[in-house]
């Protein structure tokens, strides 16, 4: 089993305004990519029931010329708002990084 | 066939750029400069409070440079976004750098400035005529929220900066501005194809940070024809290449094949990174999709309160294996001794524990709260309808906290390492963002004031 940033060459969150995060998963190369997404681990419905968003928000897209998977979804707080945590919403890739990937 | 070299100075005009950079780029024929000084990024106090981020010597030494050098080539500057949120205080804090520039340098020439800041009536006319749109998500906006808030400004397209150009301005300094309006107003002027001037906006919007190792800020450029542009780091340590740069246009942005700007979409769908040398890209095959109705963002900031902090660490393993109890009886004690002693309903105020070692970093969001380690970070996080009222509530919470029981305890303990003396701060005015609209106009430069003035 091995997890998901041992895949990967960079994972990242960030606002895309102040509104809505956006995540960038890179794939080390075309291997990793494709073992990630045959694994079916990482889906719009398993980034829906981790950050506790409507499926219908979440916004996933695989980038095949850049072996990327890019996800959007609204900002569960505004950022800045009184009880936001993260302003430029630049750790909520967090758990990501470690998410186990099991591939036949 | 005519070709436009435009020249991105840095990401943010605040960050700076190699001064070597950016002399050899306008030698190399830049035909102008650009640079972005603001973002949304750092959240809603900019905007609200009217404060630049700064810093202001930094900004400095950026403009010198630049306007230094545009002036020697003939070439015009433009700075978007002006003092980190473009309204009108950032933009006069902006124009009063470039004129003690002027001034110290004995520098002639002609200072366009364009307003973005919207007055409140001119907007809340708009929103009774129902030319405001929300997007989605946004914060609800009323006539009531409209007239409360502290400011608002609307994005500006291109075309207030080609008006500018127009008018034969040397240095432009727009308030809140589109990043890729910066960098696609000239070439648009000068028959530039939309989708290739907007989409190089958008690979050169962050200056060097396009390049497949960014060691340091540094400038950007790129040479926009009638089918396509290639960029190329005008720093010889950097290098740009297919990957890197196809990438930038994920950044930031929630849909990566389609950037929306004003006037209409740049759909990258079909778009082409090609390496024509181990630095250089070659980009091509973006579309443009004219809007139906030519609209601009509006951003807006409204007071929310008045923030008082404290910081604590939490080490005793038996308060820890409990922290939630702890924190939840906590509160309960606390929000009754403030309504005891300063009359305050637990409405009239807000007390957030933010545990770091828990869920600090995301809040709600967070899907594994339990605590692990051996100590915990607390913020205490009070925020009242006034800075006293927030500095009144704020002892009262971390000294009954101080001395909050465990079940485990007899006698009275200390549950809190406080860093400081005093162990907190007063954190002033928070505001949050209360608009994320679209502004349907008739002429694209309608709420945009333009000054011209003769340094």
């Amino acid at each position: 089993m091995r997890e998901l940033w041992q895949y990967t060459k960079l994972i990242r969150s960030k606002n895309a305004g102040p509104f809505e995060l956006t995540f960038d998963i890179m794939f080390k190369d075309e291997d990793c990519f494709r073992e990630v997404l045959t694994s079916g681990k990482l889906s719009a419905e398993l980034i829906a029931q981790l950050y506790k968003v409507d499926l219908k928000q979440v916004r996933f897209f695989v980038i095949e010329s850049l072996l990327t998977v890019k996800v959007s979804i609204p900002r569960p707080v505004f950022s800045g708002d009184v009880d936001d945590t993260d302003v430029y919403g630049g750790q909520f890739h967090g758990p990501l990084v470690r998410l186990p990937v099991e591939t036949g | 066939m005519k070709k436009i070299r435009a020249l991105a100075a840095t990401g943010n005009l605040s960050t700076g750029f190699r001064e070597e950079t950016l002399v050899r780029a306008v030698q190399q024929g830049a035909h102008f400069i650009g640079c972005d000084a603001g973002t949304t990024d750092s959240g809603p106090y900019y905007l609200g409070s009217g404060k630049p981020r700064g810093p202001r010597e930094g900004s400095k030494r950026n403009l010198r440079i630049m306007i230094r050098e545009a002036l020697k080539a003939g070439i015009p500057v433009i700075v978007g976004s002006a003092g980190h949120a473009g309204g009108t205080p950032h933009l006069n804090w902006t124009l009063e750098i470039v004129r003690e520039l002027a001034r110290e340098n004995a520098w002639h020439f002609k200072l366009a400035a364009i307003d973005s800041e919207i007055p409140k009536e001119l907007l809340l006319g708009a929103f009774l005529a129902g030319r405001i749109a929300p997007l989605c998500p946004a914060p609800e906006l009323q006539e009531l929220s409209i007239r409360q808030a502290e400011r608002f400004v609307a994005m500006m397209g291109i075309e207030p900066i080609q008006s500018a150009l127009n008018s034969g301005a040397q240095v432009v300094v727009a308030g809140r501005c589109s990043d890729v309006a910066i960098y696609a107003a000239l070439p648009v002027v000068e028959g530039i194809p939309k989708s290739i001037a907007f989409h190089a906006g958008k690979i050169l919007e962050c200056g060097s940070a396009a390049v497949a190792q960014r060691f340091y800020p540094d400038c950007m450029a790129a040479e926009l024809d009638q089918d396509g542009f290639t960029v190329e780091p005008p720093n010889p340590a950097f290098r740009c290449t297919p990957q890197s740069v196809a990438a930038h246009t994920l950044y930031e942005n929630a849909d990566p094949y389609h950037l929306v700007e004003s006037g209409g979409v740049v759909d990258t769908t079909a778009a082409k990174y090609e390496a024509i040398s181990d630095r250089a890209v070659r980009v091509s095959g973006a579309h443009f999709i004219p809007a139906e109705k030519y609209t601009v963002r509006i951003e807006g900031a409204a007071l929310a309160g008045y923030r008082s902090i404290v910081v604590a660490g939490i080490r005793d393993p038996l308060v820890l294996r409990q922290l939630d109890k702890f924190l939840t009886g906590l509160r309960s004690v606390v929000e009754r001794k403030i309504e005891d002693s300063l009359k305050l309903s637990r409405l009239a105020y807000t007390l957030q524990f933010r545990v770091y070692g828990s869920n600090g970093s995301l809040g709600q969001a967070e899907p594994c709260p339990q605590v692990e380690g051996h100590e915990v970070g607390l913020i205490i996080d009070v925020v009242a309808s006034s800075q006293s009222l927030a500095a009144d509530i704020l002892p009262i919470v971390w000294h009954t906290g101080l001395h909050h029981p465990i079940p485990e305890q007899e006698g009275l303990a200390s549950n809190f390492a406080f860093p400081f003396s005093p162990p907190g701060a007063d954190m002033g005015p928070v505001y949050r963002f209360c608009a994320n609209h679209v502004w349907q106009l008739d002429d694209p430069c309608e709420p945009f004031r333009m000054t011209i003035e003769n340094l």
